[in-house]
């Protein structure tokens, strides 16, 4: 009855023999003062009094942070083309979704994950881009085109990719454990000592994972079964976050997490106690691309900025910065070799075990949605709740019913 | 001056488009909800034709998009174009029972923020009423002083002084006690809408107190009553006006708050405001659960101010509800 | 004792108030991006205020819109309580009724039910649904704050006026317009706090080109609040408390003086 594509790319493509590539491809970058942009008409909204707005994840670009070499991405896209950026942040895929189905909103740019990208193109919620504008798209390296979640590849354009893992902090962490499993997030040691998602796709596939199953499962047994391990984890979660991470694990607030390798990278520079491992049952890659929504305004002023984010020396400030794994080609190749050991790049045998996350079908999303807002809903049990809720209101009624007799009283007398 | 009932027209005006329709619309919200119907007005669900992943349909044409799907449905019963129809439902009313626990345990902790509101604010209030009036004045600055800084901040300060890393746990470290939990926790909250709310208390009490005579407390003192006789008998039914108006000042934004749940929380311990916020912005959109969530919110809290208005119909007569 | 007593709970409970405070103002001051490690005095964060335009655009939308929707709201509330005192009583209690409906109201129901108001209507988020929307929950403030002033006028005012040969419009520059001017500018100033402080109703009706100063900080205060915006609460505190300190001088003195004057007298 129910019709479910599967496309899943071979994996081991994503394993991306990115070396093989030859470096012709990448131009001379290795000052960035004497830097040139390349040859794009980039003058062509100067003084239209133009602006673009870019909807993206948070840290999920290269800001001005005071350090030395610091690189202001936006700063340095108005300066170029004369274009004001007016840029927010979302969380999680989920919410971005949320903010544009529910309409109203004006963006010009977001970089959701592969399987967003999907569920919007579907939904008709996506611009095609006009890739004329974005010359600079040539550097995207050829396994990262045509992907699952855009076949034709007419929506999007890679941004950065990456896989999900744990991160642990060695301090709190017994070494006698393993991390590098899923199971370690419901290991009863480390109870209120674990951070998790706070978004529904992220967390499910863990706990899919965990049991051995897809992540992009339809099996409604399946899903309630990872459900129900999600909720008697819930006592042993301190918090749920997403962002929110950087300030806890950095702090030395939690002892486990899981997360993306790229932000790991972040706080493991903050915080050098932090150690991040990919788990033996496999994990999710992802790719985020910037796509254009529907109803964009500027669309050529928006195809200019990702055009902006794909010029080699931005990209490599942003890859730099963010510790995300580029797409980039050029921008692999300028990459030092300790980088590219780094665990942003994992090894094959990681990547083969890894799933990509495919958007799944309208009743299995409606399904993960209420399971998830079940989960979050779910509260301790308080047996004090009824019994007190009922003497408040009763003690309230006769008050107020005792206060109106005495005042018909006095009335009458 | 009778002609000029005339210049509250604009506010009228004002007031049914940006209070009475938005109010309505999310009744509509709340008994609706959006499907899929094709030309003959079959109800349809999009998955059935199976554009997934690229291998589309063309809403207009039926056409197929795509060409890598592995295996036809049969489409044949299906008439073009499709479009998006709103129906009458009752499901997400019903299926707001099932989160039924998140509104008890946001009430629950309401609850308790107010009562510990008003047990700190009542003899606070009433020493500063006592205080001469220079002094007054300048508590009550101290009181509202807090407020100017932005509430956000405030309580991520919060989370500053409560992590087990935070400040408080520092300065006990100092003299050898702790680490203690306190910060993702139902208590963590509490304080939070204590800190947060605690002036609502405060001024209404306040404001109460200073019109209690000190002859009256006197008198009663003559004639013979002792300090509870007092308490009870001249100061509390004097004070109840500014109790029902502080404890819906507080009460009110305490039920619905979603923002330091989240923050001094963690997320575990989830609120009717956070799960209203979810379905409108957040991880599970649903507007329609949304809106029937924020009426079952508003209905209740509705009906609980005219409980509170039972305490005090003095100060606010005109109002019916 | 019963004065030290009570002289300690003061002392707890405003410790209680000024703790978090306390903890925004020092760390504007720690040369550590950290918030719980002290590594220094500096100023940098002060500094780095001036530059920083994301807090800096937020802070004049913030500033904006607040002033825009306090001062639309308390022309079109004084204008209401004028129309509302004058009113039947039938229509004026089903008026106030509606009045009290956004301050009664969960924040977050009028936030969502102005969303979807905005969204039914096609209208874009931005400048405008912020303004809007503030001044929504603004004018009830200004309704309140004006119609008791109108209840303690004496009715009589108006028609004196007129009998002195002043036309209506004159009538009530000259004649209401003062007496009811203190609860005109409280309730311009209340509306002016809440649209500066108001976060939720923002939450829901902002655009990508309207951040406020409460939605940017929202969005730090899920990873990390950077310090120049400690920076910036400690200067707008330092303010707030300059101004409130004046005013209150500036109160006790009058006092004194209106004292001295009629002292003897009574």
């Amino acid at each position: 009855m129910k019709k479910y594509i599967k496309i899943i790319k071979p994996l081991i493509a994503l394993s991306l023999t990115l070396m093989m590539f030859s470096p012709v491809c990448a131009p001379a970058a290795a000052s960035y003062e004497s830097y040139e942009y390349s040859d794009y008409d980039w003058d062509r909204f100067r003084g239209k009094n133009m602006s673009v707005n870019v909807y993206n994840w948070g840290e999920y670009i290269s800001v001005d942070d005071g350090e030395e070499d610091a690189f202001d991405t936006n700063k340095a896209f108005t300066e170029l083309t004369g274009i004001r950026v007016n840029y927010s942040n979302f969380a999680s895929n989920e919410e971005m979704y949320a903010k544009l189905k529910s309409g109203g909103s004006s963006y010009d740019i977001i970089i959701p994950s592969d399987y967003m990208i999907a569920r919007m193109a579907n939904e008709n919620m996506l611009e095609k881009i006009n890739f004329s504008n974005v010359p600079n798209f040539s550097y995207i390296a050829e396994n990262f085109r045509n992907n699952a979640f855009d076949v034709t590849n007419e929506y999007s354009v890679p941004y950065m990719w990456g896989i999900m893992g744990i991160i642990y902090n060695k301090t709190l962490f017994d070494e006698s454990d393993n991390p590098a499993t899923w199971d370690i997030l419901w290991n009863e040691k480390y109870a209120k000592d674990i951070l998790m998602f706070s978004n529904s796709r992220d967390s499910f596939a863990i706990s899919l994972f965990r049991l051995g199953y897809s992540v992009n499962t339809t099996d409604e047994n399946e899903l309630r079964e990872a459900a129900a391990e999600l909720s008697k984890q819930k006592l042993l979660i301190q918090a749920y976050v997403m962002d929110e991470i950087f300030d806890k694990m950095g702090g030395g607030e939690a002892a486990l997490a899981p997360y993306y390798a790229g932000d790991a990278i972040t706080m493991m520079e903050d915080n050098p106690d932090l150690e991040f491992v990919v788990p033996e049952e496999g994990t999710n890659v992802f790719i985020d691309a910037m796509c254009i929504p529907k109803g964009a305004k500027n669309k050529e002023a928006a195809e200019m900025y990702i055009n902006f984010l794909c010029e080699t020396r931005v990209a490599l400030k942003n890859c730099e910065y963010i510790g995300y794994s580029t797409p980039h080609i050029a921008v692999y190749e300028l990459l030092d070799d300790e980088t590219k050991e780094s665990i942003s790049y994992p090894s094959e045998e990681a990547l083969s075990k890894a799933q990509e996350y495919i958007t799944l079908p309208s009743d299995t999303t409606r399904l993960l949605d209420s399971l998830w807002t079940e989960l979050m809903s779910q509260t301790g049990k308080n047996p004090w709740l009824s019994p007190v809720l009922i003497v408040v209101s009763v003690t309230l009624i006769i008050f107020i019913n005792v206060r109106r007799y005495r005042k018909k009283k006095t009335r009458e007398l | 001056m009778k002609q000029t009932s005339k210049a509250a027209v604009p506010y009228i005006i004002w007031m049914s488009v940006f209070i009475v329709i938005p109010l309505f619309l999310i009744g509509v919200f709340a008994f609706t909800t959006t499907v899929t119907v094709d030309a003959a007005g079959n109800i349809i669900d999009p998955e059935t034709l199976g554009y997934m992943d690229g291998a589309g349909i063309d809403r207009e044409t039926g056409e197929l998009t795509a060409d890598e799907s592995e295996e036809e449905t049969d489409i044949s019963w299906v008439t073009f174009p499709l479009t998006e129809k709103t129906i009458f439902t009752l499901d997400n009313i019903f299926a707001v029972s099932d989160y039924l626990p998140v509104l008890f345990l946001s009430i629950w902790l309401a609850l308790i923020a107010t009562a510990i509101c008003l047990i700190i604010s009542y003899p606070l209030s009433y020493m500063i009423s006592r205080m001469n009036f220079q002094r007054q004045n300048i508590m009550l600055m101290l009181v509202m002083l807090p407020m100017w800084m932005n509430f956000l901040l405030r309580t991520y300060a919060w989370m500053t002084l409560l992590e087990r890393n935070g400040w408080i746990n520092k300065l006990l470290a100092l003299i050898g006690l702790g680490p203690f939990e306190m910060i993702n926790s139902q208590g963590a909250v509490v304080l939070g809408m204590v800190y947060n709310y605690l002036p609502f208390m405060i001024l209404p009490l306040y404001s109460i107190m200073t019109k209690i005579d000190e002859r009256t407390i006197e008198s009663a003192q003559d004639l013979g009553a002792g300090a509870l006789a007092v308490f009870g008998r001249v100061i509390l039914p004097l004070s109840m006006p500014g109790i029902a108006s502080g404890i819906t000042m507080v009460f009110v934004p305490a039920v619905s708050t979603f923002i330091i749940s989240r923050m001094l929380g963690g997320g575990t311990n989830m609120l009717i405001g956070d799960l209203i916020d979810l379905q409108f912005l957040g991880n599970a959109y649903n507007p329609n659960l949304g809106a029937a969530m924020s009426l079952v919110l508003m209905i209740f809290v509705l009906l609980c101010m005219s409980l509170t208005n039972q305490l005090d119909n003095e100060e606010m007569e005109s109002v019916l509800l | 004792m019963k004065k030290i007593t009570s002289r300690f709970y003061l002392a707890l409970i405003f410790l209680f108030l000024y703790a978090p405070i306390a903890v925004l103002i020092v760390n504007s001051f720690n040369a550590s991006k950290s918030r719980t490690v002290w590594t220094g005095f500096t100023l940098d964060w002060y500094r780095k205020l001036l530059t920083n335009e994301t807090i800096i655009n937020s802070l004049g939308n913030t500033l904006l819109v607040a002033a825009v929707a306090s001062t639309v709201a308390t022309l079109i509330g004084t204008a209401a309580a004028i129309g509302i005192y004058n009113m039947k009583k039938i229509p004026r209690s089903i008026v106030l009724n509606i009045t009290y409906l956004p301050i009664l109201n969960p924040e977050i129901v009028t936030g969502v039910s102005l969303m979807l108001l905005f969204v039914a209507v096609k209208m874009e988020f931005g400048f405008t649904t912020l303004i809007l929307s503030h001044i929504t929950f603004c004018v009830p403030y200004v309704i309140l704050n004006v119609l008791p002033k109108l209840r303690q006028m004496n009715r009589n005012l108006y028609d004196a006026a007129m009998d002195l040969g002043c036309n209506p419009t004159s009538a009530f520059f000259k004649a209401v317009l003062p007496e009811i001017m203190p609860g005109i500018v409280t309730g311009f100033l209340m509306a002016l706090t809440y649209s500066i402080d108001d976060f939720i109703i923002s939450y829901f009706t902002y655009g990508a080109t309207s951040q406020t100063l409460s939605i940017t900080i929202f969005s730090m205060t899920r990873r990390k609040v950077s310090p120049e915006v400690n920076a910036l609460s400690a200067i707008i505190f330092a303010v707030v408390l300059a101004i409130l300190l004046v005013m209150n001088l500036r109160d006790a003195k009058l006092r004194k003086n209106t004292r001295r004057v009629s002292g003897e007298r009574i």
